[in-house]
């Protein structure tokens, strides 16, 4: 078939689901831990019962994570209506009013698709879309993407047609024009990659598409492959048409099932209709590729560790130079991209590098995908122009704190990266801006932490992970981090000494310095900008014995207020794990702080009209009596760890 | 459980399936892991073997990746979140009350093989933090008294199959 054929009967088949209605259920990882495949198995009962056929489409994830379970009717010649967090329990009702009669259950839903739905939010005019520009993001959700030809009638393929057309030079300089950077956090410049590479005189040569997304919380290319992984496909063809390789490999880490078996659909799919294979679209030129699944190994994200692990190898880095695009896998040159620089490829080549380049900042050109987790209102996936602030992200587009707290930090590239204040809210998004301020862009994991996160307890979480992840290659990485999360866990148990801050800061440019890859590189990031931006709670932890957010254990007690107890409630008592609040029945309950182990539950069961549980820090804030108890407990937990 | 013959009889299977090349050694310990649920020596010196490569170098790949595991899990085998976002909404209160209440630590698998316990970095289900998994079931906006409730059907019944 040609391309034109493929391309026709995939319009046709994509406009027949059009003229019908149908169910859309967003059942990426999120949607599914959240509860939609039984909202799935609901559907498929219901119209079932009612004698429906009705195709229940199972798409991917819209980035609305804080709607999931998402489901979309769609009728035509009529609204299409979204509707969020559904449970089982309602889809009879949406089956019976919606999929079977004309009551759209506007109430029962978060907007339309469509404007002229009367009263019910037309979801396009949510404030988050005044910011949001979805180039890779744009199908994710509303395609099968176990369906090739839902891709293909959403102008899927036609870059690669298109490309197959043009020389390897044109191409590389298209990605020039187009300013395209690295989306894996570095920024490199896309156009030198693929020129070094092509430009290689060795061969075989590899295209590798880096899908190790070890950020702890950051999901971005997950959400791109489980919603459409055909674009990445797309974007590695045309990559291996540009540098002369055959072969493709697909990094993903184990840890994503779902994503490693939605690509091996769409490459089965790709192969079918002769997009992947030998003599591709009757060019002539082939291409292969193959799923190489990740053990779990944080550093296998920076490129020379990545390639020892498709090797079979641990997955240690290498010095550069070499860079791997002159000897990379198996000393070939490889081309080493991370998921989202390879789904921008086909929009770059089939629309041009001028209308990339229109979108972004000077340096930083296009869009950005970005993960909000954390204490904010409405977490998810967010796709903005670079460039966009940091405000506009948090307030406008994740809809700002949630429960009415105080924002405290934005956390901007996982363990490399920094923790910026509310002060730096207003500057844009893009490479240049955020290194500057110590953090990094990162593959795009934001996590927003609220007046109830202690700062230094952050720097040792980041730490720790970097610890545990550093690779022991480096001295300075396996060691000095290690270090350095001794004193923060000395500061965060009450047990620092003012000398400890510049003992960090100088230790911080110590495993910089004696680093060979990015993992210990960036490690200190996190303790740098903390000390830069929040060294008040240092201080106060270390001077005054303070958690200024009463997060860190040993410098916090619960206390329960004598006048606030309600006395013949007995939630406390009986909830608390650990046999620590005392009082019979119609007393005032009280902590024995030589048992509590901070769990907060106490707290969490106090019923808000008495509210009597309160924290405390510094732990001399407690009755004389009780500090005692609180010191003894702290002393008996130093022992347990010893 | 399954018999010393019948685990080897599997890797010998998942052996025959591949090339004899170096490049497969982390496949083949993912499908033996798959198979027996962790790795035995006895596996490790058969790919070994296999692959022509020292068994030394074939524990250092199987080492360093945090996939592999040595001992087999419990039945319930749980695990908990540690990424960023678990842990800012109480993780550590979540991994410290699993360890109380199984009698566990992380890492461990319970004497009577029912529990087994294990910290992940991160599972992709922010939103919902902070989450457990119990086999594959997730338990979404954990508390330490919710994880007390989540935990009783699996120790009333550890006979009983959860889903």
């Amino acid at each position: 078939m040609t391309f034109e054929e493929i391309n026709n009967k995939a319009k046709s088949e994509w406009e027949a689901l059009q003229k019908g209605t149908y169910i859309l259920v967003g059942t990426a990882t999120c949607g599914r831990a959240a509860g939609a495949l039984d909202v799935v198995d609901a559907f498929n009962k219901e119209l079932t019962r009612q004698g429906l056929e009705v195709p229940i489409i199972q798409v991917g994830c819209t980035g609305l994570c804080y709607a999931d379970p998402l489901v979309v009717i769609s009728k035509a010649g009529s609204l299409r209506v979204v509707y969020a967090n559904v449970t089982p329990e309602i889809v009879p009702r949406l089956v019976e009013g919606y999929v079977a009669g004309d009551d759209p259950c506007l109430e029962l839903a978060l907007g339309t698709l469509e404007g002229g739905g009367g009263e019910a939010i037309y979801i396009p005019e949510l404030p988050r879309f005044e910011h949001e520009l979805r180039l890779i993001l744009r199908r994710c959700g509303y395609i099968d993407p176990e369906n090739i030809n839902h891709y293909i009638a959403n102008g899927g393929y036609s870059g690669l047609e298109k490309a197959l057309k043009m020389s390897p030079e044109e191409i590389v300089g298209e990605l020039k024009k187009s300013g395209l950077r690295g989306r894996g956090g570095a920024g490199f410049p896309t156009h030198r990659k693929w020129e070094l590479c092509r430009k290689a005189r060795s061969t075989p040569k590899y295209v590798i598409c880096n899908a190790d997304e070890g950020d702890p919380g950051a999901f971005m290319d997950r959400v791109v492959l489980e919603s459409d992984p055909h674009q990445v496909i797309e974007g590695m063809i045309i990559a291996g048409h540009t540098i002369g390789a055959e072969q493709g490999y697909i990094y993903v880490r184990a840890e994503y099932p779902l994503a490693i078996e939605r690509i091996q659909i769409a490459l089965k799919q790709s192969g079918e209709l002769r997009f992947l294979g030998d003599n591709i679209l009757g060019s002539g030129f082939g291409f292969h590729i193959e799923i190489a699944a990740g053990a779990g190994a944080f550093v296998s994200g920076e490129e020379t560790a990545l390639i020892a692990a498709v090797e079979g190898k641990m997955s240690t880095p290498s010095p550069r130079p070499p860079y791997p695009a002159e000897l990379g896998l198996w000393d070939k040159p490889t081309l080493l991209n991370n998921v989202k620089t390879f789904a921008y490829v086909p929009l770059i080549v089939k629309r041009g590098a001028d209308w990339f380049a229109s979108i972004g900042t000077e340096g930083s050109k296009g869009t950005a995908v970005f993960t909000l987790a954390g204490k904010v209102a409405s977490a998810g996936l967010a796709e903005v122009p670079m460039g966009t602030t940091l405000r506009e992200l948090i307030y406008d587009i994740g809809g700002g704190i949630a429960k009415d707290k105080q924002f405290k930090a934005v956390q901007i590239g996982g363990p490399s990266g920094g923790c910026l204040p509310e002060t730096l809210l207003d500057i844009p998004i893009d490479y240049d801006s955020l290194r500057e301020a110590g953090s990094m862009m990162g593959s795009g994991g934001m996590i927003v932490m609220d007046e109830d996160n202690c700062m230094v307890d952050a720097a040792r979480f980041f730490l720790d992970f970097s610890t545990k992840e550093s690779c022991g290659k480096c001295t300075m990485c396996r060691l000095g981090t290690l270090q350095m999360l001794h004193i923060l866990e000395d500061i965060t148990a009450g047990r620092g000494t003012i000398g400890d801050i510049d003992l960090l800061l100088a230790l911080a440019e110590d495993v910089k310095i004696g680093s060979l890859c990015g993992l210990g590189k960036t490690a200190p990031n996190p303790v740098l900008t903390t000390l830069r931006y929040f060294r008040d709670e240092y201080e106060a932890h270390i001077l005054e014995k303070r958690c200024p957010a009463k997060v860190c254990p040993n410098l916090t007690a619960y206390y329960i207020l004598p006048d606030k107890c309600e006395r013949s409630c007995e939630h406390c008592v009986l909830t608390c794990p650990t046999e620590a609040v005392k009082g019979e029945k119609g007393e005032i309950k009280f902590i024995d702080q030589e048992k509590c182990v901070n769990c907060g539950t106490c707290m969490d069961v106090c019923p808000p009209e008495y509210d009597a549980v309160i924290k405390l820090s510094p732990i001399t804030e407690l009755p004389t009596e009780d500090v005692a108890g609180k010191e003894k407990s702290i002393e008996q937990q130093a022992k347990q760890v010893a | 459980m399954i018999t010393e013959e019948q685990a080897s009889q599997a890797v010998a299977e998942i052996l025959s399936s591949h090339k004899k090349e170096k490049k497969n050694l982390i496949p083949l310990l993912q499908e033996v892991q798959t198979s027996l649920g962790y790795l035995p020596q006895e596996a490790l010196q058969k790919i070994a073997g296999f692959l022509e490569v020292p068994e030394v170098e074939i524990w250092g790949v199987a080492t360093f990746y945090n996939q592999f595991r040595f001992v087999p899990l419990g039945k319930y085998h749980t695990r908990v979140c540690m990424g960023t976002a678990c842990h800012l909404a109480g993780g550590k209160l979540i991994l410290e009350a699993l360890e109380r209440e199984l009698d566990i630590k992380v890492g461990e698998t319970a004497e009577d093989g029912n529990f087994s316990l294990e910290r992940v970095a991160c599972i992709g289900c922010c939103m919902l933090a902070p989450v457990i998994v119990i086999r594959d079931k997730i338990y979404p906006k954990m508390t330490p008294f919710k994880v007390e409730e989540a935990l009783i059907p699996y120790k009333q019944e550890p006979q009983g199959e959860k889903s």
